[in-house]
Order: structure tokens, then sequence, then C-alpha cells
């Protein structure tokens, strides 16, 4: 009972949060269902049914009929807490301090049904959502299971409409699926309910019948095995060659922003995945490689008029002599000091840039212009659907290179000094030249993105390398996964992708990475798609019987 | 002699040690140059230095928490920078609405008091709040663990403020008895100068004797000394660390107030820069070494408003004072390359690699 109302306040004190940071009213433009719910009232929902699910979940004893209880008080105190906003928001302008606390924001909270009404929704709704969320928590897992993924997938589709209305009126035949499920601002209710039904029936079916599926290929004579690789294979490089004629022009952008990230983050795993070294710093490459791109190209400054082939070799070139020359001083520390001295270098690079000192020799706070886009014949990389290929190749290229050096005896040897550098020392590793490694070979990745980055852009300027670029990049390698490749595309889908889509987001956007490292640390330090060594580690002192099958 | 030391000597020790020659070489050099060419006077000088001590004094405070943190628990709370923010950005609406009634100008030093109280407590709110949540979970974790978690939540406090208050430039109300200057002679000094370098080291004294003379203070070196021994002499080790956290936040809190009578405005982002310098200045002076800390941040606070004028102005450099933070940022990575220990951190460095 008392945890209930522990669980219920912090819930409350949750959404009042939500609600406050303006979260809520800028979720609200856009509706899940057309007309019945929006994403402003679903994260709302979200939150009381996961203090239900959480309340019912810790109650002791097994008698459900506790468990629903506690999830219904919980459900009640978070609806409360609410209503006392809107209750202390009716009496006093809290306008004056809190800038999002709008009318329209009341009038979100309380259903539009005025404020004794809206109160009265809002304890009772939290009462039964609360409730619903203690019913999920005690259903069979099966049930549990297929009913989570079947309402995740139509918020999903809700929240993703700006990516699967286009899409999906490109192709002929599919326009019908879209009239049938969308309308202009969110699913249909009976899209909505046919996606529920559909999805309900595909994981039902998966969950029975999936493990046999999965151990009828496993039992496939292995050239068999070898072949349906490779056609998946073979598939897949067919889709992500023809990609951007498939998606469009914003989308097509949105994909070369991501891959940006990709090339950025594959070689911050190498550093920081691979080698342990925390690197804060890392934007200074990338900017090190737009610069000299930059420098090397554009006729505004006019020292040289290099392609932008011409200049690729410099530009990844000055990225590894910076990545040694920085990497140097600080071969020596470890953990908490190399993060900020590296944070400290990549300030200081901004600084310089930025500075009066070397205007005329890297244009000051203007920045370059007139960087010319690359060529390949007649070919030019123009449009984000054909700079969309140069980026791919360099995915390709680095995360190929990625993949052999992991396994590789330097990456073996990253590996070691990521867990103890003395005991790897102590085995033959060469500290110096190891860790100068990672460094180089992370930097060249950056420089190489910094490189596409500026002449995709035609100009660089001081502001796009601040920090926040690091963070970004360090968020998007933990939350998929330190070390792991694939953990990287996720990443960068779920960090850069995700709030690309989502407009509203926009302004969330670092508030929700902060939150996301917070809880990824605490609750999943391995990331979404670990690595299988260090989902080992991390997980050491759990039972040896809970753990799941380890993933490819 | 000089043979063992070329025995000792590895190629990127040559190479980090002609840098720093280099660098010794360019300081000096500047500084005659600057010296010799006469442009500043004595008055000059003199503002310069009355303004480093402010500034220093500031990220002295900030350093505190920095440096108790780090002491107790071994991990840089990257998050103190918020805790900074939080207060004197709260503390503004008190301010605000002091000012709109007119108490502000009738009653100065009891609306200043209410307004430094106001910003302690609610950074000390936030920074027990941070460990709580974020840290106490995380104390067994690998070292890499709780750094990550405190840029998150960083971040993410950043945010919500942002959120909370909006993200533009926030005037702090004038308060008018801290306007004008005194005369010394021949010399001027801002009032609210002085008064924040006066406060600060008020403040410095209190604390520090709080943590020399109390048993508290007793019990929170002791832990961070030994956690397991400590725990076993009867002292409460989870107490004494939220204990650090809270007389952390409240010289943050305090020491946003007097960055905000001394820069008169606040703003979400106003924490990160103090909060590398002021970390600057926890290193400066020997990580976990609180009187280090405070030397630390005066030494800071005076070279980055002296040196630019005085380094790189005779070297004929545009807008030296553009490069104020790049100077403290180089003086972190001198630092921690030539002595991780700081000027005062002899004992400590032993223990910790």
């Amino acid at each position: 009972m008392k945890q209930a109302i522990k669980i219920g306040l912090i819930g409350g004190v949750v959404e009042v949060l939500l609600s406050l940071i303006g979260m809520i009213e800028a979720f609200s433009q856009r509706d899940i269902i057309s007309h019945i719910i929006s994403m402003g009232h679903t994260l709302l929902l979200l939150v009381v049914l996961f203090m239900g699910y959480l309340a019912a979940k810790r109650t002791p004893g097994t008698k459900p009929l506790w468990g629903l209880i506690d999830s219904l008080i919980s459900g009640l105190i978070v609806g409360g807490v609410l209503a006392l906003l809107v209750f202390v928001g009716g009496m006093i302008n809290l306008r004056k301090v809190f800038i999002n606390a709008s009318p329209l924001l009341y009038k979100l909270l309380t259903f539009d049904q005025g404020t004794t009404a809206g109160i009265s929704l809002l304890l009772g709704g939290g009462a039964l959502s609360g409730l619903l969320g203690g019913f999920i928590s005690l259903a069979p897992s099966l049930l549990r299971r297929v009913l989570m993924v079947s309402l995740g997938s139509v918020a999903g589709a809700g929240v993703l409409q700006d990516l699967l209305r286009p899409t999906f009126a490109l192709w002929g035949p599919l326009a019908v699926v879209n009239e049938w499920l969308f309308s202009s601002n969110g699913l249909t209710f009976h899209g909505a309910f046919g996606l529920f039904a559909l999805i309900t029936a595909l994981s039902a079916f998966w969950a029975k019948k999936g493990d046999a599926i999965r151990s009828g290929v496993k039992r496939l004579p292995s050239a068999r095995q070898r072949a349906l690789k490779i056609t998946s294979l073979l598939f897949l490089i067919m889709i992500l060659l023809v990609l951007p004629q498939l998606l469009g022009l914003f989308l097509s952008e949105v994909l070369t922003i991501v891959g940006l990230y990709v090339l950025l983050g594959l070689g911050l795993n190498i550093v920081v995945g691979f080698a342990g070294l925390l690197d804060l710093g890392y934007v200074a490459f990338f900017a090190i490689g737009a610069y000299t791109t930059g420098v090397l190209t554009s006729p505004e400054l006019g020292f040289f008029s290099l392609s932008f082939w011409g200049a690729l070799p410099f530009a990844i070139f000055m990225g590894v002599l910076s990545g040694v020359l920085l990497g140097i001083p600080v071969l020596k520390m470890r953990g908490d000091y190399l993060a900020i001295a590296t944070l400290g270098f990549g300030e200081i690079i901004r600084i310089l840039v930025l500075s009066d000192f070397l205007r005329p020799w890297l244009g000051g706070a203007q920045g370059i212009g007139k960087i010319p886009k690359a060529h390949i014949g007649s070919m030019e990389f123009a449009t984000p659907q054909q700079i969309y290929y140069l980026i791919l190749a360099g995915c390709l290229l680095v995360g190929f290179i990625s993949w052999r050096l992991r396994d590789s005896r330097l990456g073996r040897a990253w590996m070691a000094v990521r867990e103890d550098e003395d005991v790897a020392q102590a085995m033959g590793i060469n500290l110096s030249s190891t860790k100068l490694l990672a460094f180089a070979t992370g930097a060249a990745f950056s420089a190489l993105s910094g490189a596409i980055f500026a002449s995709k852009l035609g100009s660089v300027y001081p502001h796009s390398f601040n920090v926040m670029i690091s963070i970004n990049i360090l968020c998007l390698i933990i939350v998929g996964g330190m070390g792991s490749i694939p953990g990287v595309l996720v990443g960068a889908f779920a960090l850069v992708g995700l709030p690309e889509l989502l407009r509203e987001f926009a302004e969330y956007r670092l508030l929700v990475y902060g939150a996301a490292l917070v809880a990824m640390m605490l609750l999943r330090p391995e990331g979404l798609w670990p690595e299988a060594l260090r989902r080992r580690e991390l997980h050491e002192g759990e039972s040896a019987e809970k753990e799941s099958p380890v993933r490819p | 002699m000089l043979k063992r030391l070329r025995a000792r000597m590895t190629p990127t020790d040559v190479v980090m040690w002609f840098i720093g020659a280099a660098i010794l070489v360019l300081v000096i050099w500047g500084s005659m140059a600057t010296l010799s060419e006469g442009k500043f006077s004595s008055h000059h000088w003199f503002d310069f230095i009355v303004f480093g001590l402010a500034q220093g004094s500031i990220y002295a405070l900030i350093a505190m928490g920095y440096t108790m943190v780090y002491g107790t628990l071994r991990m840089i709370n990257f998050a103190h920078s918020e805790v900074f923010m939080s207060g004197p950005y709260t503390a503004y609406y008190v301010a605000a609405a002091f000012y709109s009634s007119g108490f502000l100008d009738r009653q100065p030093i009891v609306s200043l008091i209410i307004i430094f109280l106001v910003s302690m407590a609610t950074s000390t709110f936030i920074a027990i709040l941070l460990e709580r949540i974020a840290y106490r979970p995380l104390r067994t974790a690998p070292r890499l663990v709780p750094l990550i978690t405190a840029i998150g939540a960083s971040f993410f406090l950043q945010y919500t403020f942002r959120g909370l208050y909006g993200s533009g430039f926030q005037a702090y109300p004038v308060v008018k008895i801290l306007e004008g200057e005194w005369l010394f002679g021949e010399f001027r000094i801002l009032k609210f100068q002085a008064v924040v370098i006066i406060a600060a080291a008020l403040l410095m004294a209190v604390l520090y004797s709080f943590i020399q003379r109390t048993r508290v203070g007793k019990a929170i070196r002791s832990v961070s000394e030994d956690k397991e021994t400590s725990s076993l002499m009867g002292i409460n080790v989870d107490r004494m660390i939220v204990t650090t956290f809270v007389i952390g936040g409240m010289a943050a809190g305090a020491a946003g107030v007097l960055y905000a009578v001394m820069f008169k405005q606040v703003h979400f982002f106003m924490g990160f820069i103090p909060g590398i310098k002021a970390f600057t200045a926890a290193v400066l002076g020997g990580i976990g070494n609180i009187p280090g800390a405070m030397l630390g941040g005066i030494f800071l606070g005076l070279i980055e408003s002296v040196g630019p004028t005085l380094f790189l102005d005779g070297l004929g450099i545009a807008a030296p004072y553009q490069l104020k933070d790049a100077i403290a940022f180089i003086l972190l990575v001198l630092v921690l390359i030539f002595r991780p220990t700081g000027i005062l951190g002899e004992h400590l460095a032993a223990k910790k690699a």
C-alpha cells in the first residue's frame, strides 16, 4: 500500500513535470488515432500505465486482487497530482514562472471539459488506466507480450505517420492502404483497429511458431544456411541501393544525416567502445575534417581550389595527424581525467576556429562558404538522394574496416586495454601505440564524415561543431551498445533519425537524450544491441539460467 | 644522473616536455613584450586583478562541490554545473517579485539574504535528488558508468530547466546598494566585485571550518579516506555522502547568486562553462583537496582575467580576450599532463591512478 502511494506520487510528479516543460502541449499537435487520442495524451497514459504496472508488480504476496488494488491506488494518485496542478493553476497564474503553464495546457489536461468535470475525469481516468496497467502486469506472459507488441505498433504507426504516409504514397497499389489507414492527422479508427488485429494475430502466431521456424532454419544443411544468408544479404544491399528512390527527398535527407552520424559513431565506437577511452572532444576531428576540406576546396578563401576527391585524402590525413597529436598528451590519463582533457581539447579547437585571430585562414564566425560538391565524371553528388550514395559508400567502407579490426590482433589489444590497462601492458601490449592507433582510426573516420558534411552543406561554420555533437555521438553508441557495430546503427536511427521525423520532438531532444543516458546506465548498461562479450561481463553476478540466448 | 633520466624518458615524454617548454617560452616572451610596450597602466592591471579575484572566488565555491564529491565517490559530478545553474535561475523569480513590489529597494539586505537562501535551497535539493536517483544505485558500477550517467543527468537538468523557465536570458534586477565604486587612494573597486569577493571568502571560511572542526566534517573526511573502515567505525557512509552533496549544493547555490550579481543575467546554459572552469580549478588545486580547490579557483580566475592581455597582447594577437576560455582549457590540459596531482593534492595521488 505504502509502495503504491509512493509509486503514484513519483508518477504524478513525472506527469506534472512533463506538462510544465511543455512536452504534453507540443506533442498534442499530432494525433495517434485521429480525433480520439493525441500523442500528448498517449504520453500521459503511458506513464499511468507504467505506474500501475509497477505497483502491481511490487505488491508482496500472490493474491492478484491486492496487486490490482495497489495499481488502482497508484493510478488514482497520479491522476490526483495532475488534478492538483489543474486546480492550483486555476487559482494562481503559474505562467509568471513556468512559461509553459498556458491555458491550452489546462484545456488539454482537463480534456476540454472545464475544471470540475476535468478533475473528476483525471481521477477516474487515472484510476482506470492504473488498473489496466495492473492487469497487464498480472496477465500471463504470452498475452502480455502480444498485447504490448500490438499496442506498441499501433502507437508506432501513429508516431511515424510522416514516414509511412509518403512512402506508401509512392507505391501505386499501397496508396489504397494509405487511404484506409491514415487520415490527415493520425490513424483512422478502423485503420488503427485493423492494424491492432493484424499485429496481434501475427505476433501470437510468431510466439507459438517462432521457435519452430528458427530451429527449422538451424537444422538445414550448412550449405543451404549459407545460401540463405547470402540471399538475405544481397537482398539487403539491393534495398540499400534503391532506398532513396523509394523514400523521396525529405526522407533521403534524414537518411543522409543518420548516415553521417553512423560514420561518426563507428569512429567513436573504436575509441570508446573498443579501447575504452572516453573521448568527449570527438567533434574536434569532425571539425578538422570539415575545415580541411573547406580550406582546400573553397574558392572563397582562395588558397587552393582542389576538387572534393583531391581534398579528401588531406582531410583524412589531417584527422589522423590531429588524432595522434591530441592523443599523445593524454596517453597517461585514465577515465574521468581523459574525458575532461578531451572535452577541453574540443573546446580549444572550437574557440580557435571562432576567434578573430585565425580569421584570415579559417573565416572566423562567418565560416567558409562555396565548398564545391563532389563529382565522379559527370555525376554530381548534390541532392540528398545523390549524397546518400556517397555516405552509404563511406558507411560500408568504415563498417567493414571496424568489423575486420574488431577481431584483429589490434582489436583484441584494444579490448584488453579497455578491460585492464596494467594487465594488458603486462601481457606485452604496447599501450602507447595501441591507444594512439585507436585515437587515429577514430579521428580518420570522423574526418571522413566531416569532409562529406562540408561538401553536403557547401559551407562550414564554427557553430556546427559544439560539444553537443560529441555528446550526441556518445549517446548513440551508448544507447546502441558500447563496442557493438550494429548497435551504432540502432543508436543512430533511434537518436538521430527519430527526432528528425518528429518535429515536435526537436525541442526536447537533448532532454530525452539525457534521460535516456541515465536510464540506460541504470537499467541496461550494455545497450539496446549489445556485443555478446560485454553483455556477459555486465551481468556476471546474475544467475546463469536467467541469461537469455545471446543475440546475433 | 643524466643517463638514468635518459633511460626513463620515452619519446612521448620528450614530445611533451618540448611542447611544455615551447608554451613556457611563448608565455614569457608574450608577457615581456606586453609589459615593455606599456600600453596598460597599473590601473588596468589592478582592475584585471580585482575582476579575476571576484571571478576566481566564484569558481572556488563551485570547485568545492566537485572536489568533495570526488573525494568521497571518486567520480566527477559532471552535473554539478547544473546544480550551480538551478539555484540562481529559480531565485531569479523571487528577485523579480521583490523588485517589482519595491521590496528590493526598501530592504536590500533582507531581500538579498532571502534570494541567497532560495538559491542555496534549490541547488541543495537538486544535488540531493541527483545523488539519490542517479548516483546511489551505481556505487559499485565500473568507473565509466557513473560518469556517463552524470553527463546524461547534466543535459537532462539543463533542458528541464529550459522547458520550465524558457530559453531566453533573464536579466537579474539590479541591487542599488551594490552599484557604484569605492576608492582606495588612487585605485577604485566596483562595489559588487568587492562584495562578491568578501561574501565568497566568508562562505569558504565557514565551510572550511565546518569540515575541519565539527564531528560531521571529521566523518566526511574519514569517508573520503576509506569508506569501509569508516563504516566499521560506526559512521553512516550513505548519510555522509549525502552531506557532501548538500555542502557542495549549498556552495554552488551561493556561488550562483554571486555570479548573477556579477553578470546580472541567468540562462539555462549558464552552468556549462563555469562548471568546466570550476572543475579545472579543482584539478589545479589537487582534486579531493578542499583548500586546494579554493586556491585553484582563485588562481584560475586570475590567470583568465590577466592572462589573455598579459600573454597574448604582446604577441600581436588580435582580440585576445576571445581566447580566455582557450587559455583556461590549455592550463587544464597542461596541469593534467605535468602535475595531475595538482598544486596541493599530494597525499591522494598514491591511491588512485
